[in-house]
């Protein structure tokens, strides 16, 4: 995928480093630190002397919202504004220590849908900052259809939802020039905004979407940001990078990672070890683990092909029964064929079915324009001799389907490498309907 | 533009992707292409100048050049161009191409090119009228006509799939393996297709949907039209409008595969970066609906698209359509180990450059050894006041006397019993920057003095600073005033025969100022004949180029080794006549000043 959300504190720190270059006119103190625990707060307090002198906020960053809504950011001890460094440091350490319930929508203050538990791991520690609401603004821009939308409103903060009709939207064409971005900029101020705030705010909107479109966001949000004459608060940012930019804003972005969301299952090894070869390969190797207890897994080329696998199987199985989706395509080499299929192989013989059924191998794929199909069946005949007592033993039964370059060669192997290891295995070529083998493996 | 690419489209290539070129010449062969579809390579870091590709079962050169504006100056016919180039140039390569101008439509294979770049880049071309397809696609094709790079697989799966000639259904999609799929889908349900596009997987391509389909509207041989839409954007709403509003008149069959992706959060990616769904009207299941609503035909399942097609390919009642002739690639071919184009012993009787040696050799051809060289060295038939003037450079150089380095070492050789050849390769390898290699020299710098438009004053002081002598004046004993003979020959043969001669005519202003500060400083035969084939190229049409590569590659010299070898041969065979005994150089010739060698 390539746009990536990223932690609050990564946002601040790209637009901090490039702050005099956006915001020539304005000054941003940049307090802020991310900090895992307690202890490591106290210890990088020892270098920042504003985390022992100033009131603090605490909450965790960690790529979801409504943090307020659900009690997860420290503003007050007693009072607002009263938040030592100790009581952050403690603060933390509670919040880390146990699983935590999070929502996502709210209808009011009353929570809707479920939630998510998980452990919170980061957290953003800031200055408190006092402020009068009508100081507080909010801005954002992405990608809408073929334009860069920005989006600004007189109302920041937790206010803006409620009052998204207040939200002036202005388009921008991709070849939109400078002057014209700054212009149209200017034309469309919001009127709520303070009339002395006015030249101000479309000089900073001016340098936010300049900001946005230079340093690759995908999606770039302020809310709120305090202006007080020339001095810039952000209080609250969201972002997502177009991470396929990443090879030309290296320098740009410093050390940024892309988080997994909260409430997600981490990666397992299995899933990283895939993504590891995908990113050294010219070829592509993608994988997701959805139900690993399931009976259907798929090993298909090509992204096309994959996902009519998956509707498929879908359609006719029910989703309880697939296992994963992905795919490789571009022509991967042999030993890059058997590592994939090795994954797959060693996942899916690790627990038996619950129902005693046999485990169903889907080896399909499309017509291939140029991937060696015999050479890729190679690597995957290979993964079946190292398996093949594993495969028997879930009693796996496998269907392939595939065309392309070197297709006869490619199914006659691996027809005759399942047989003599003694595997189940039914084999069809284009003559075949690129799904039909779901079918076929269904009603047996 | 109704259809895509037509049986003369030609393609400038970026990268030399030799398995990818070498497809798409395997299917010019095999629907009987007049022109190879690919009309030059582009690879910058190959100096290459041509790359060896099979048609059919012979092989072809293609040229190759280091810039696409090499490559479109030289072959400005080709208006479609391939970008190969990786996803962190192929931006910059696309911007190139567009600047250049001349194409109609470009294809960009990188998947993952940066957003924003794949945006400006679409835009920009589409504000010069320029059909992108993809980016991250596998291409296009016109059965029949030109297919692009990896497009149907190999060519059997091509036969197979029914692309080697038109069919009459218009087929866009996203994937490149699907469209390898429906093509061999509407092979066996249908009779084929007309024109197919697949658009590109990544999130910002160049051509949509609707812009295929709307050309594929106006192609009188497109009769239907297939859709293969994904999960995620809403270009598919485009193609609803246009069958709404009447835009779009021609069956549409069309199916949104990812209808999986309801079941997930947006968590997991199904399929290309661009297939995400950000709110329901992105849904495969939202779009199949709304696009039967309109009037499309939709399936009920992928499954069942095989069906769908069948039903509405015979619904048209269409004529069928004949199969045409057909060549095959052989399947086991050889790639040659040498090339020439100069001569060929393979018929009757042998040729030079086209031209059997019996058409040249008797006097009453009224050839001469001139015709030969033309033919044999430059591939062309050189005019008579041409080769007359080689014959003429050839006789002049012949021989110097024995006692110039090259034949005192053949006399040298043949004086110690070793045969004409041996003899005579001792003296032609003394040939070299000392001795003949002034005519290079005098071609080389006299033509930069010129081009570069130096004063005769200019020329002298920029030689000085080189440091080095200009090579092709002066002589031992000859000056203005006792003038070499050989020369004035040259010279007056020019002025009476060439068409005109303006770098001799600079070289002796340069004579002028030369000879004022001393007397023998004057143009002597290597440099009158160095500048006077340069002036017979230019008169004979060649670009500075080509003349700059001809004295870079020693053609000048080849003269000089040429016609001195008749010389050599003739100082040798003198040796064996004398039957001279093996020569010793006296010892009171040489200047002995040997020291004890020092330790260190």
């Amino acid at each position: 995928m390539a746009q990536k959300a990223i932690r609050e504190y990564d946002a601040k720190s790209i637009l901090a480093k490039h702050w005099d270059k956006y915001f020539p006119n304005f000054t941003y103190a940049y307090e802020t630190v991310m900090v895992q625990n307690g202890s490591e707060l106290a210890a990088v307090a020892k270098d920042k002397k504003w985390l022992n002198e100033k009131a603090l906020v605490a909450k965790p960053d960690m790529l979801f919202g409504k943090r307020g809504k659900n009690g997860l950011v420290l503003f007050k001890d007693a009072k607002p504004g009263d938040v030592s460094l100790a009581k952050a440091i403690s603060w933390i350490d509670e919040k880390s220590s146990t699983e935590q319930s999070v929502y996502f929508s709210f209808d009011g203050d009353t929570p809707t849908g479920e939630a998510k538990t998980d452990m919170l791991t980061h957290f953003v520690v800031e200055p408190f900052t006092p402020h009068a609401q009508e100081e507080e603004y909010y801005i954002s821009a992405t990608c809408v259809g073929d334009d860069d939308v920005l989006y600004m409103s007189a109302e920041g903060g937790m206010e803006v939802e409620e009052n998204w009709d207040k939200v002036i939207e202005v388009k921008f064409a991709i070849t939109d020039t400078e002057d014209e971005i700054a212009s149209k900029i200017r034309a469309n101020i919001p009127k709520d905004v303070a009339e002395k705030d006015k030249e101000g705010f479309a000089d900073f909107a001016i340098g936010f979407f300049k900001a946005y479109r230079e340093l690759n966001f995908a999606y770039l949000e302020i809310n709120p940001f305090v202006m007080q004459g020339s001095k810039i608060e952000l209080l609250d940012m969201v972002a997502k990078l177009d991470d396929t930019a990443g090879f030309m804003m290296r320098e740009q972005w410093g050390d940024v990672e892309y988080p997994t969301s909260f409430g997600m299952e981490e990666k397992s090894p299995e899933v990283l070890a895939i993504e590891d070869a995908d990113s050294k390969s010219g070829a592509s190797l993608k994988l997701t683990i959805l139900k690993p207890e399931a009976r259907i897994w798929t090993m298909v080329a090509g992204g096309g092909a994959s996902v009519v696998y998956a509707d498929t199987i879908a359609d006719l199985a029910g989703i309880e029964d697939l296992a994963n989706y992905g795919e490789y395509s571009g022509g991967p080499t042999t030993s890059e064929t058997k590592f994939y299929a090795d994954t797959l192989i060693d996942l899916m013989t690790r627990t038996p079915d619950k129902e005693g059924r046999p485990k169903i191998l889907i080896i399909g794929g499309a017509i291939a324009n140029f991937t060696d199909v015999a050479k890729t069946f190679t690597g995957i005949i290979q993964s079946f001799e190292t398996y093949a007592e594993k495969m028997k033993e879930h009693k796996v039964k496998t269907y392939v389907r595939r065309g392309g370059p070197n297709y006869e060669k490619g199914l006659k192997d691996i027809k005759e490498a399942a047989d003599r290891l003694g595997l189940y295995i039914e084999v069809y070529g284009p003559e075949t309907h690129v799904t039909d083998i779901v079918r076929m493996a269904l009603a047996k | 533009m109704a259809k895509l690419y037509t049986r003369d489209t030609q393609a400038i290539f970026w990268n030399n992707n030799t398995s990818a070129i070498q497809r798409m010449l395997d299917y010019d062969y095999t629907i009987q292409r007049k022109k190879p579809s690919v009309a030059a390579i582009v690879a910058p870091t190959s100096s290459n100048k041509f790359e060896k590709f099979f048609y059919g079962p012979d092989e072809i050169m293609i040229p190759s050049f280091k810039t696409t504006a090499a490559a479109k100056a030289a072959q400005p016919q080709a208006d479609v161009f391939l970008n190969f180039a990786s996803f962190r140039t192929a931006y910059d390569v696309t911007m190139e191409a567009l600047d250049i101008g001349g194409f109609s439509s470009m294809m960009i294979t990188a998947e993952g090119i940066p957003e924003r770049l794949a945006r400006h880049m679409n835009a920009y071309a589409r504000a010069k009228n320029v059909t992108i397809i993809g980016p991250a696609t596998v291409g296009a094709i016109v059965p029949g006509a030109f297919k692009i790079a990896n497009i149907g697989g190999t060519i059997e799966n091509i036969v197979q799939s029914k692309l080697h000639r038109a069919g009459s259904c218009g087929l866009v999609t996203r994937s490149g393996g699907l469209f390898n799929e429906l093509s061999n889908i509407i092979a066996i349900n249908a009779d084929g297709i007309a024109e197919g596009v697949a658009i590109g997987g990544d999130r910002f391509v160049g051509s949509v949907f609707i812009d295929n389909m709307l050309r594929m509207q106006e192609n009188p041989e497109v009769k239907y039209m297939i859709l293969l839409g994904e999960v995620g954007g809403t270009e598919e709403y485009k193609v609803i409008e246009a069958v709404k509003s009447g835009k779009i008149t021609k069956p549409v069959i069309a199916w949104c595969i990812g209808t999986i992706a309801k079941y997930y959060d947006s968590g997991v990616q199904f399929g290309h970066a661009g297939a995400s769904a950000n709110g329901e009207m992105e849904t495969a299941a939202y779009k199949n609906k709304a696009m039967a609503e309109a009037g499309i035909h939709v399936p009920a399942s992928f499954n069942d698209l095989p069906l769908m097609i069948k039903e509405v390919f015979t619904s048209l009642n269409l004529p069928a359509i004949p199969e045409p002739a057909m060549s095959l690639c052989p399947s086991v071919r050889k790639s040659k180990e040498f090339i020439c184009t100069i001569s060929d012993d393979r018929g009757d009787e042998a040729t030079y450059a086209g031209f059997p040696i019996s058409s040249l050799a008797t006097p009453e051809t009224g050839k001469g050894i001139g015709d030969v060289v033309s033919l044999l060295w430059f591939k062309k038939q050189y005019p008579k006041w041409a080769t007359d003037f080689i014959e003429t450079v050839i006789k002049t150089v012949a021989d110097h006397g024995p006692a110039v380095s090259g034949a005192h070492n053949a006399k040298v050789t043949a004086r110690a019993g070793k045969s004409v050849v041996e003899s005579l390769v001792t003296g032609l390898l003394t040939i070299g920057p000392r001795f003949g290699g002034a005519i290079d020299g005098a071609a080389e710098y006299f033509k930069y003095a010129d081009d570069n438009k130096l004063t005769p004053a200019e020329f002298l002081n920029h030689m000085k600073k080189e440091g080095v002598p200009i090579p092709g004046i002066g002589h031992r004993i000859k000056s203005l005033k006792n003038p070499d003979l050989r020369v004035k020959g040259l010279m007056d043969y020019a002025a009476a025969h060439f068409p005109s001669t303006p770098l001799l005519d600079y070289a002796r202003t340069v004579e002028q100022l030369t000879t004022s500060k001393k007397e023998n400083l004057i143009l002597n035969v290597d440099g009158t004949i160095g500048i006077l084939m340069v002036d017979m190229w230019r008169a004979l049409g060649y670009s500075e180029e080509d003349i700059n590569e001809f004295i870079s590659s020693g053609t000048l010299n080849s003269f000089f080794i040429l016609g001195r070898t008749i010389g050599f041969i003739g100082h040798v065979l003198d040796e064996k006549r004398l039957a001279m005994p093996m020569y010793r150089h006296p010892m009171s010739d040489i200047l002995y000043d040997v020291q004890v060698a020092e330790k260190i």
